[in-house]
Formats: structure tokens, C-alpha cells, sequence
């Protein structure tokens, strides 16, 4: 009983705040102001009746009615609740254990409990089905809701019926939102397309010129091949139209293309900035850097499932913040602990510290696979960086690769700012440029060795944060960067933070042009060989640093 | 004696003679003889399955050959070795896919399974010739040499020495991983080359074709054994070693660097390709699994575990690191990555000369223990 | 100094003389924005012996990289003997014409023995695949025997060239040089790090050297260059600002203010 007050009284609200809207907005409206219960009424008793013509008809007569109420009459009936009471009155009846659950269905006021005897079911069949879906479709044109508005006029615009046109026009002629009118206009100009008058035909090409649909496309290549079109100015018109529609596709294409390429960027720059600062700034080949992005994601893992025994659920969101020091700590203690205990023993042999730290990369791995095990761990997307986000003309892009690419960014600038101004970015540049001369006025050149590294570790390890939230964590997520990584590096040129960032993003975008042409592992394959002729070319990479110092 | 067998005797001191010749008996007579002629009950017998084990060890010490001659002498590390095995196995694969014949699967005369299951209609223009032996041993040799060519030439001529030459082969045995996965190159893809019949008519499930193939392998070592010296004991391998401590150097001296590194480079890789057309019959599968990095940078750690800039050592090596590599797998899988890791660390941290450099030093100062006694003794 | 320029078309290397060797003209050498080479030119004849002298930086080194294909000119001809163009080949095509090097840090192969570097200075044919299956003839084997005699190193010729003292390596790095038989020999401070008897055995040496090659010398060490007893050209800033007998030298108000003005 509870339950069905409830409803009961959500019901009267809708209909309290339908009504109300439609007053203020769709006063000249006939078709959207609320019917009156009379009207609805009858207008439901035409469906009682065996034969579906006539409850077509019915059906038809109600749309023409309008209304939220008429709104959840039709959906009733298409899933078939819509039933008749054996005093004749129709209603709306749910099984709830034994009894139906019923309200009225003019007025959607609850009703006694009823059971199945005292009801019979309004039968429907598929194509009354579609009639209703076509009915309430238009309908939701008048929802006061915007976005069922939108996703209505987005419906009713890809497959237009042309009886839908005066309503089309009329839902246009009181739309107050942009993006709803945009999609209106489309669906009225495609169905204009065959109108008699030449003038509206012409109108509604030029305004399908403005859209970058490939169906609207085909739709007017159909049209164009079929010679359905008389008028030779407006035939003129409509290739202009597909013209156009191909130059925006294009453009869009491209566009996509860029965006996912910055995306593919920013993964392999947060992956390989690290590597920039190790490699690229001490000259230390460490191949266990793929597992101190590893180490960041595991890291990311343990916060979060802490997060979801003890912090209270409303909060468990934030469990990336706190997981971003945890991250870079973690990594950057191991990389204290591996530049200490193993590459500092080796300066001066990169092949030896490539072979070390490759054993230590090992060594992580199966400890890692040991601990928590060689399944992919899930580490989920907190609420507030789910979901897509659409950018015009139908690029979408997910909300978690968005936030890596400005958090990628942040990253980047926050690391050139420490690099740049902090006084151990100072000692930094000072032991990388002139070893003994650092040392010889009073920095520790040990510890700015231990400290830079665990810099470039930390760095890795928020890297696999970040990486967390688009991939899955196993044991095995560093491996699948460490080639990436040192390609970008060696690409931008080694040394030169600048030279890292260009390289990642046009390795990144590259990939994602070259992927619809030849297939993604094939185009991963062309990036590789490309890399590895254009060393050949600047073996010092894009940007190299030029000058005696840099030479042997 | 005429001057190439003078020459041949001068590879090895006397006693470096005597241990190969040890060596050589051990491999290619008592260890057959213990497998055929000793009665499978006997504690004596050899079972073959170790054999073959063993056939397969002699196969990575090839491969460990191929990669101390540029790295030990030359001081090219190479992280993408494993492709040109892998290339040579393809090779010696094609070879065994095309004697199945009408026995496959499907029982197409002409195609390998795996084409017939891509519903392809003919044998693609890189398969042709690949039904005689000799031709495929060929390739073995030669697409490997001339993959390592190009890539050498190109890598050389621009200078590309130290880690950058180790990463971009890396980066090399990762793209020719990924081109083998896609099923479209024609080389059985994800599942590689498998199910083979005969070789020249052998069967392969047979164990005197086992012992066979284990002979080669044992032979072909010892000649690539000789070759190698030789090559490291010529005016050239003088010349690798001084590319080796001073590059720019030798340049001025009037060497082509790019010219020896690319000698010594394709070389290498013709070797690692006849490794790995004779493991290929001994395991009964190649799959692209052959060109992951870990395995190539794998084949660094025997060299170095062995001892590198020592021919020896390296084959050594070989054997050792993969003996430890079943032992300690088949005890407890897990193990052995923790173990490996650690050979890698422990090895370049405290004996960068390999367990024939601990030897040599534990020799050495054991000879100066003894002169210090005599010398004392005449004090006295 | 108010003679006029040479014509400003000057065609190419008419005006070189038959007797010169080595032939710079206005080469120019920049890295990121510095300068080590402006407009440098230079001339060195056959068989004479030419002392380089100049402050840190003043482009030394950096005229013998350009000299021997180490480093390209951004500007500028640098021919040798018969106009060969210096700047259109590598180091070793350089080195194979006759133009030999030592290094101002001694570079011998300290894994081979004294004797192997030699052998691999040695003049010979070159190719790659001719290292594969040469071997040393008894007259080769004479010559080095020689040249150990001549650089003082014969007790030394089985051991590792690392295990030599500096100023051996730097006799060593002479000796291959010697034995190279080149026309025309580069030393970079062939001097640094030896002592006084070391030195003076060196300038020994080099005369009698100078006798049947062509040398150029960079040194630091004033004493060293006024006992080599030759011709002296002193660079500043990639440029020659002073040549001629070191005591015309010593006396140019430019070179003192050079050395002593800062």
C-alpha cells in the first residue's frame, strides 16, 4: 500500500509540474496543454475493443491528445499493463504477488487491488508496437525535460515520417533549446526535401549542407541517383550540400583522429616522462621503469580497496587523491632503493645498468605476481570521471581519457616548474651538466643522483595511477610500455623534456592516422620501423642537443 | 702440414685443444652411446628426452656464440637477437610444414593447415622452395644475414652505438613480434608453426632422429665454435676488440667501423639462424613467442654469465643458465623469475667477467700463492 | 694591413701552391650559437713542422676535427695535397689518404698488447675483409720491432697498453702514428702529462720525425714550442690572429694581450 501511495503521489506531482510548464511555456500550444480527464477518457475507451485497426486509430487520437499523462497510457500499453476493469474503466494494472497493483489510467489516481479475473488485458501486436513507439516518440518532443526532448527530435530525425512534419514544425516553432531546434530543423529539412514547393526544397538542402551526418548523406546521394529531384538549381544544390557533408566529415574525421592521437599522446608521454629524467637527464637505462609505473597502479589498487572497507562509501570517489602521494611515493622509494643498491655501482656502464635493471624488472614483476596474483586487479573509474563527453558533431570522448590528457598536461608542467625553479632542480642541472664541478662546490652529488631518480620513479609511479583508470592492472602493465617509452624518449631526443612531450603526442597521433588505413598492430608495426629509420636519420632524435659536449 | 691446417692448430693452445677435443668426445660419443647402446634399465642409459634437452641447450649456446661475437668482442649488445633464431626457425618450419603434405589436418596436398583454415587459396610466393631442405637451410641463413644487413647498415652508418643500438633491436624483435602474431604474414600466427612429420624423410617423433638431429647440433656448435675464433683471433677480431674500447679511434687509424660492426653484426645473425633451424625439428614448434624481448635480452644474461669476450664462456654459459632453467621450473615455476632477475644483477654487479673470469682469478691468484711459497721457502 | 683583398671571387684553389699540403680557407665551425671556428684559414706545406698555439676554446681541437672528418665545416674548403676536398669524406677515407692523428687524451686499445696496436696502425690495406685473412709478414713484424725501439717501448711489447704509464700511452699513441706512415701528422698536446725528460726525448723525436713528415702540433706548453724550433700560428677564437717565428710571436702586442690580457 505503501508503495503504491508513493506512486500515486509522484504521479499527481508530475502531472502538477506538466501542467504547470506546459502553462508557461506552450501556452499557444493545443497539442501539448494537458487534456482534460473527460477528453482522455474517451479517448481511451476507443481502445477496448478486439479489432487493431480501430485501437490503431485509437492510439493515433491519442497522440493527437498529447500529454505526459497520454505519455504513460501508451507505454502501459505497449508493454502490456493497459487493461480493462470489469466496471469497463481502463487502467493501468501491475502484478504484485497474487493481486494487480491498478490506477486509472485518465487520471492515474490508485485503485483497489485487483485480481486477475477482474481484469483483461488491451492486447497488442508488433506493428501497434511501432505505432505506439512512433506516437510517443513525437510526444516526448513536448516533454519538458530537455534531454528526452533532444533525444526525441535525435529519434524522429534519423527516420522522419512525413505525417510527423506539421508536428515537427510545431515542436521547432516553441523550442526553446539550441541543440533540440538543431536536430528538429534537420528532421523538417530532410522531410522538406520532397515538398512541393521548390523554394522549401531548396531552404531544406541548404540547410542538410550544414550537417556532417553520413546518413543525411546517403540519403541525399540517394536522392541525387535516383533523379528525384526536378529542379536543376536545387539538384545544384544538393551536390553542393553532399559536398559539403564530405568536407565536414573529413574535417571531423580528422578531428577524431587528433583527439584520440592526443589521447594515445598523453598515455605515452605520462608513461615515458619518467623515463625522460632518467634516461634522458642522468643517462641511466632502466628497464625496470615499465614496473615502477606497475608499482604506481598496484599502489593505486591497495588505496583503493582500503577506501572501500573503511572510508564511508559517499567518499570512496577520492580515493584517487590520496592515491596520487601513495603512487609516487611507492615508486620513488623503490627507486631510491634501486638506484643505492644497484645502478650506482654501475655509472659510467649503461649496458651493464640496462642488464641490471632488466633483472630487477623481473624480480618486480613475480613479486608483484606472487602477491597479488597474475589476474588483472579492476581498479574502477571514480564517479566523477566517468561517463563521455560529446565534442561537436558527434566526436565523443570518454571523460577518463580527457582527465588523463589534462591531468598529463598538469603533470608535465608541474615537473618543468619543479625542474626549472626549485633549488634541487638547480642542483639537478648542475650534476647532469658538470659532475665534478657540482661536486666540487658543495653538492651531493650522491644524493642529487638518488633524489633524481626517485624523481623519475614517482613520476612513473603516478603514471600508472593515471594509467589505472584506462587499463587493466596486472603484473604485466609495465611490459607493455618499456618499448613505447624508450622509442618516445629516443625519438624527442634524449635529454630534452621538450623533445619527450613532441614526441609522445606525434607518435600518439600518428598512430591513430595510421590506424584506420592499415589496422592498429600493423600501424604500430609502420610507427616502429619508422622510429627506428629516423634514428638513423638524427640518431640524436628530434631534438638533439647539438655542441662537443653532446658528441661521443 | 699446409697453411690451413697450421692455421686451424693455431686457434687453440695446446690445452684449449685438448679440453674442445674432451668436449667434442663427451657430446658426440658418450652421451649417444649411453642413449642407443646402453639398455634403457641400466642407470647408465641416457633417456632420450635428455637428450634433446641437451640438443636444445647446444642450440642457445650457438645462439649465445652469436651474441658474445658482437657483444664480448665487438661491444654491440644486441636486445633483438632472438629474432634472427627466430627467422632461421621460421625457415627450417616452412620447410617441415611443407613435408607434411596430404597428412595435415585438412589433407590439402599443398597447404599448410593453418592456410587451408584461412581459406587460402594458393601457397603465397614466399613460401615457394621452401619444400627442398637445402634451400630452406639457405634461407636460415640468409634472411636472417640480410634482415641483420639492413638494419646493421642503416644502425652503423648513422652511429648508433651503445644503448641506443640495444634498444632500437629491441625495438626491431618487438615489431617482427608483432608482424608474426597477424595471421595475414602467413606464418601461422598466434599458433606459429607446429605439427611436423619428417625431416628429409626422418621421422621426427623417432629417437634416433632425435639423437641425429642432437649430433648436429652438437657438430655445428664445435664448427661454429672454430669459426668464431677463428674470426676473433684475425687481424679483424683485433680490430672489433679496438672498436670495442675506442670506437672513434679506429676510425682514425683507417678502419671502416661501419664496415667491421656490419661484418661481425651479419655474421652473428647467420649464426643465430642455423641455432635456430636446428632447434626448430628438436622442440617441434615456432611461434612468434620466439621474438618477445625478455627472451632476446635472455640470451645477454648466458653471455654474461659464462663470461663475455670469451668463446667459451658464452657457450658455457648457455647451458648453464638453461639446465638451471629446468631444474628450478620444474621444482617451482615461480622461482625461477626470481632467480633469473637475481642472475642478472648479481652477474653485472660482481662478476662482470663470468664464471670463466672467477675462475681465471681464483687460478690466478692461486699461482701467486704458490710463487709467494716457493719464493719464501728460498728465503728461508 | 692595407693591402688590397684578394679578388672576392677568388676561384677555387687556383691559387694554391704546389708545395703546400694542407690548405684551409675560411672555415667556419658553430655549435649551438658558439663559434669555435670563424672563418679560419690556414696553410701548411710539405714537410714543414707547424706549432698551434692559443688560449682554452680558441678552436684547436676543433681545427683538427675538421681537418680529420670528425667534425663537418659549416662554411669554408679544406683541401689536401692534390685539392682533395678534406670536408666530402669520413674519418676513415681521411686517415687512409695519409693524414694521422693523436689525440690529446692518449686513446691506445688498452686491451690489445703494445705490439697489436702497432700491428693495427701498421700501413696496410685496410678492408674489412682483408683483416679477416691477413696476417703479419716478417717484414711487417720488423717495422714494428722498429718503431717499439724507436718510442722506447720494446720491453713492453706483450703487455697491455693499459697497463702502461701516461707518458708510455702517449709514446705508444706516437708510435702508431709512426708506423701509420702518413704525409701529414696531427698531435694534439703530445706533451700533456709527460715529464721534463719525457718532453725532451719527445722534441727529439719530432725533429727527427719532421725530417720526412709534415707535422702540426697543439700545444699549451710555451717551452715546448720555442724547443720545436718551427713555424707558430696562434689562434683566438677560431680565428689565426699572429704567425711566424715564435719570437716574432712573442712580441706581437695581440698575442700578449691574448695570453695575459684577461
Amino acid at each position: 500500500m505503501v508503495h503504491l501511495i508513493r506512486k500515486g503521489r509522484s504521479g499527481g506531482k508530475i502531472l502538477g509540474t506538466a501542467a504547470l510548464g506546459a502553462a508557461l511555456l506552450f501556452a499557444a500550444a493545443p497539442a501539448a496543454a494537458e487534456p482534460s480527464e473527460a477528453d482522455l477518457h474517451a479517448a481511451l475507451q476507443a481502445l477496448d475493443t478486439k479489432k487493431f485497426k480501430q485501437k490503431a486509430q485509437a492510439i493515433e487520437h491519442l497522440g493527437t491528445l498529447g500529454g505526459p499523462r497520454v505519455l504513460e497510457v501508451l507505454e502501459a500499453l505497449s508493454k502490456g499493463r493497459l487493461h480493462v476493469r470489469k466496471d469497463g474503466r481502463i487502467v493501468i494494472a501491475e502484478r504484485s504477488g497474487k493481486q494487480y497493483t491498478v490506477q486509472d489510467a485518465a487520471s492515474g489516481r490508485p485503485e483497489p487491488e485487483a485480481g486477475k479475473k477482474e481484469l483483461k488485458k488491451i492486447k497488442v501486436n508488433n506493428r501497434l508496437r511501432r505505432l505506439i513507439r512512433g506516437v510517443t516518440g513525437r510526444l516526448a518532443l513536448f516533454s519538458d525535460d530537455p534531454g528526452r526532448r533532444l533525444e526525441a527530435a535525435d529519434n524522429l530525425s534519423k527516420n522522419p515520417s512525413p505525417e510527423a512534419l506539421p508536428l515537427f514544425r510545431q515542436a521547432r516553432d516553441r523550442e526553446t533549446d539550441d541543440a533540440v531546434r538543431a536536430k528538429l530543423e534537420v528532421g523538417i529539412a530532410v522531410l522538406e526535401l520532397e515538398a512541393d514547393d521548390p523554394a522549401l526544397r531548396l531552404a531544406a538542402a541548404t540547410t542538410l549542407a550544414g550537417i556532417s551526418n553520413p546518413d543525411i548523406r546517403s540519403l541525399l546521394k540517394r536522392r541525387l541517383a535516383a533523379d528525384a529531384e526536378p529542379n536543376p538549381e536545387i539538384r545544384e544544390a544538393l551536390h553542393r550540400a553532399v559536398e559539403s557533408i564530405d568536407r565536414k566529415l573529413w574535417l571531423f574525421g580528422i578531428a577524431e583522429n587528433l583527439l584520440f592521437g592526443i589521447s594515445l599522446g598523453s598515455v605515452l608521454l605520462l608513461a615515458a616522462i619518467g623515463l625522460a629524467i632518467t634516461f634522458g637527464v642522468m643517462g641511466v637505462i632502466n628497464m625496470a621503469h615499465g614496473e615502477m609505473i606497475m608499482l604506481g597502479a598496484y599502489s593505486t589498487f591497495m588505496v583503493q580497496e582500503i577506501f572501500r572497507s573503511v572510508v564511508p562509501p559517499e567518499l570512496f570517489g577520492f580515493y584517487l587523491l590520496a592515491a596520487l602521494p601513495v603512487a609516487f611515493l611507492m615508486s620513488a622509494a623503490m627507486g631510491v632503493l634501486i638506484e643505492r643498491g644497484v645502478i650506482r655501482f654501475l655509472y659510467g656502464r649503461p649496458l651493464e645498468t640496462l642488464l641490471a635493471t632488466w633483472g630487477i624488472s623481473l624480480i618486480l614483476q613475480q613479486l608483484v605476481r606472487s602477491l597479488f596474483g597474475a589476474n588483472n586487479r579492476e581498479v574502477a573509474n571514480p564517479e566523477w570521471i566517468s561517463g563521455a563527453v560529446e565534442i561537436a558533431g558527434g566526436v565523443t570522448v570518454t571523460l577518463n581519457r580527457l582527465c588523463i590528457i589534462l591531468f598529463c598536461l598538469a603533470v608535465v608542467a608541474a615537473l618543468a616548474a619543479f625542474i626549472r625553479y626549485s633549488r634541487f632542480g638547480l642542483n639537478m642541472r648542475a650534476v647532469t651538466q658538470n659532475r665534478s664541478m657540482a661536486s666540487s662546490m658543495g653538492i651531493r652529488t650522491g644524493q642529487v643522483d638518488a633524489l633524481t631518480f626517485a624523481l623519475g620513479s614517482g613520476i612513473a609511479g603516478v603514471a600508472g595511477m593515471a594509467l589505472s583508470q584506462i587499463s587493466n592492472v596486472s603484473p604485466n602493465l609495465g611490459q607493455n610500455f618499456i618499448v613505447d617509452s624508450f622509442m618516445v624518449v629516443v625519438f624527442g631526443g634524449v635529454g630534452s623534456l621538450w623533445g619527450t612531450i613532441v614526441g609522445a603526442f606525434s607518435l600518439g597521433i600518428v598512430n591513430k592516422f595510421l590506424e584506420p588505413v592499415s589496422g592498429a598492430i600493423l600501424g604500430k608495426i609502420v610507427v616502429l620501423v619508422f622510429i627506428i629509420l629516423f634514428i638513423q636519420m638524427r640518431p640524436r632524435g628530434l631534438f638533439a642537443l647539438k655542441g662537443r659536449a653532446a658528441g661521443d | 702440414m699446409g697453411p690451413l691446417s697450421s692455421r686451424l692448430f693455431a686457434l687453440e693452445s695446446r690445452r684449449g685443444w685438448t679440453v674442445f677435443m674432451g668436449l667434442a668426445a663427451m657430446l658426440m660419443l658418450v652421451v649417444p652411446v649411453l642413449n642407443l647402446a646402453v639398455p634403457p634399465d641400466s642407470w647408465l642409459h641416457v633417456p632420450t628426452f635428455w637428450v634433446t634437452t641437451l640438443g636444445k641447450f647446444l642450440c642457445f649456446a650457438m645462439l649465445a656464440l652469436a651474441l658474445d661475437l658482437i657483444w664480448g668482442y665487438a661491444g654491440i649488445l644486441s636486445l633483438g637477437h632472438g629474432a634472427f633464431f627466430g627467422l632461421g626457425g621460421y625457415a627450417m618450419g616452412m620447410y617441415l610444414m611443407r613435408q607434411i603434405g596430404e597428412r595435415g589436418v585438412y589433407g590439402h596436398p599443398e597447404l599448410p593447415d593453418f592456410m587451408v583454415f584461412l581459406d587460402w587459396k594458393e601457397l603465397p610466393w614466399y613460401w615457394f622452395g621452401f619444400d627442398h631442405f637445402a634451400f630452406a637451410v639457405l634461407m636460415a641463413m640468409l634472411v636472417p644475414g640480410a634482415l641483420a644487413f639492413v638494419f646493421g647498415w642503416l644502425a652503423f652508418r648513422s652511429r648508433i652505438t651503445g644503448v641506443y643500438f640495444s634498444i632500437i633491436s629491441q625495438a626491431m624483435v618487438f615489431a617482427m613480434m608483432l608482424a608474426f602474431f597477424r595471421n595475414e604474414m602467413g606464418f601461422g600466427g598466434n599458433n606459429g608453426l607446429t605439427d611436423f612429420k619428417d625431416l628429409l624423410g626422418f621421422d621426427l617423433s623417432a629417437s634416433t632422429t632425435k639423437v641425429g638431429l642432437y649430433l648436429a647440433s652438437a657438430l655445428m656448435l664445435g664448427l661454429m665454435y672454430l669459426l668464431c675464433r677463428y674470426v676473433v683471433t684475425s687481424k679483424l677480431g683485433r680490430v672489433l676488440i679496438a672498436v670495442r674500447d675506442a670506437e672513434s679511434r679506429v676510425r682514425f687509424l683507417g678502419y671502416s667501423v661501419t664496415r667491421a660492426k656490419l661484418f661481425v653484426f651479419t655474421l652473428s645473425a647467420m649464426l643465430a639462424g642455423i641455432a635456430g633451424a636446428l632447434y626448430v625439428p628438436q622442440v617441434g614448434i615456432i611461434n612468434p613467442g620466439e621474438f618477445t624481448p625478455a627472451k632476446s635480452i635472455e640470451i645477454a644474461i648466458w653471455v654474461a654469465v659464462g663470461g663475455r669476450g670469451t668463446l667459451f664462456g658464452a657457450a658455457a654459459g648457455a647451458v648453464a643458465v638453461n639446465g638451471a632453467k629446468s631444474l628450478l621450473t620444474g621444482i617451482a615455476p615461480e622461482i625461477w623469475l626470481f632467480f633469473l632477475g637475481a642472475l642478472f644483477i648479481l652477474v653485472t654487479l660482481l662478476m662482470p667477467r663470468g664464471l670463466v673470469g672467477v675462475v681465471r682469478q681464483w687460478r690466478e691468484r692461486r699461482a701467486i700463492a704458490k710463487t709467494s711459497r716457493s719464493d719464501s721457502h728460498v728465503s728461508a | 694591413m692595407s693591402l688590397p683583398d684578394p679578388a672576392p671571387d677568388f676561384p677555387e684553389a687556383h691559387h694554391i701552391a704546389p708545395e703546400t699540403l694542407l690548405y684551409l680557407d675560411g672555415v667556419s665551425v658553430s655549435f649551438d650559437g658558439f663559434r669555435a671556428l670563424n672563418s679560419l684559414s690556414l696553410i701548411i706545406d710539405r714537410g714543414e713542422m707547424r706549432a698551434i698555439i692559443g688560449p682554452n676554446g680558441a678552436g684547436k681541437t676543433t681545427m683538427m676535427d675538421v681537418v680529420t672528418g670528425r667534425t663537418r665545416p659549416d662554411h669554408g674548403e679544406v683541401l689536401f695535397a692534390d685539392r682533395i676536398d678534406l670536408t666530402a669524406l669520413n674519418e676513415t677515407e681521411i686517415a687512409n689518404l695519409g693524414i694521422g692523428r693523436k689525440f690529446q687524451k692518449p686513446t691506445v686499445f688498452e686491451n690489445l698488447t703494445v705490439f697489436e696496436n702497432l700491428s693495427l696502425a701498421l700501413k696496410a690495406d685496410r678492408r674489412i675483409l682483408f683483416t679477416l685473412f691477413a696476417r703479419i709478414s716478417a717484414e711487417q713484424t720488423g717495422r714494428i720491432e722498429q718503431a717499439l725501439e724507436t718510442i722506447r717501448l720494446t720491453a713492453q711489447r706483450d703487455r697491455a697498453a693499459g697497463d702502461l704509464s701516461h707518458g708510455q700511452k702517449q709514446w705508444l699513441e706516437i708510435g702508431m702514428l709512426l708506423i701509420q706512415e702518413p704525409d701529414l701528422m696531427l698531435l694534439d698536446e703530445p706533451v700533456a702529462g709527460m715529464t721534463d725528460a719525457e718532453t725532451e726525448q719527445t722534441v727529439e723525436l719530432l725533429h727527427e720525425i719532421s725530417s720526412t713528415h709534415s707535422l702540426v702540433v697543439v700545444e699549451h706548453d710555451m717551452n715546448f714550442v720555442r724547443d720545436l724550433d718551427c713555424r707558430v700560428t696562434v689562434l683566438d677564437e677560431g680565428q689565426v690572429i699572429a704567425e711566424g717565428p715564435m719570437d716574432a710571436i712573442q712580441s706581437d702586442p695581440r698575442v700578449i694581450e691574448v695570453y695575459l690580457g684577461r
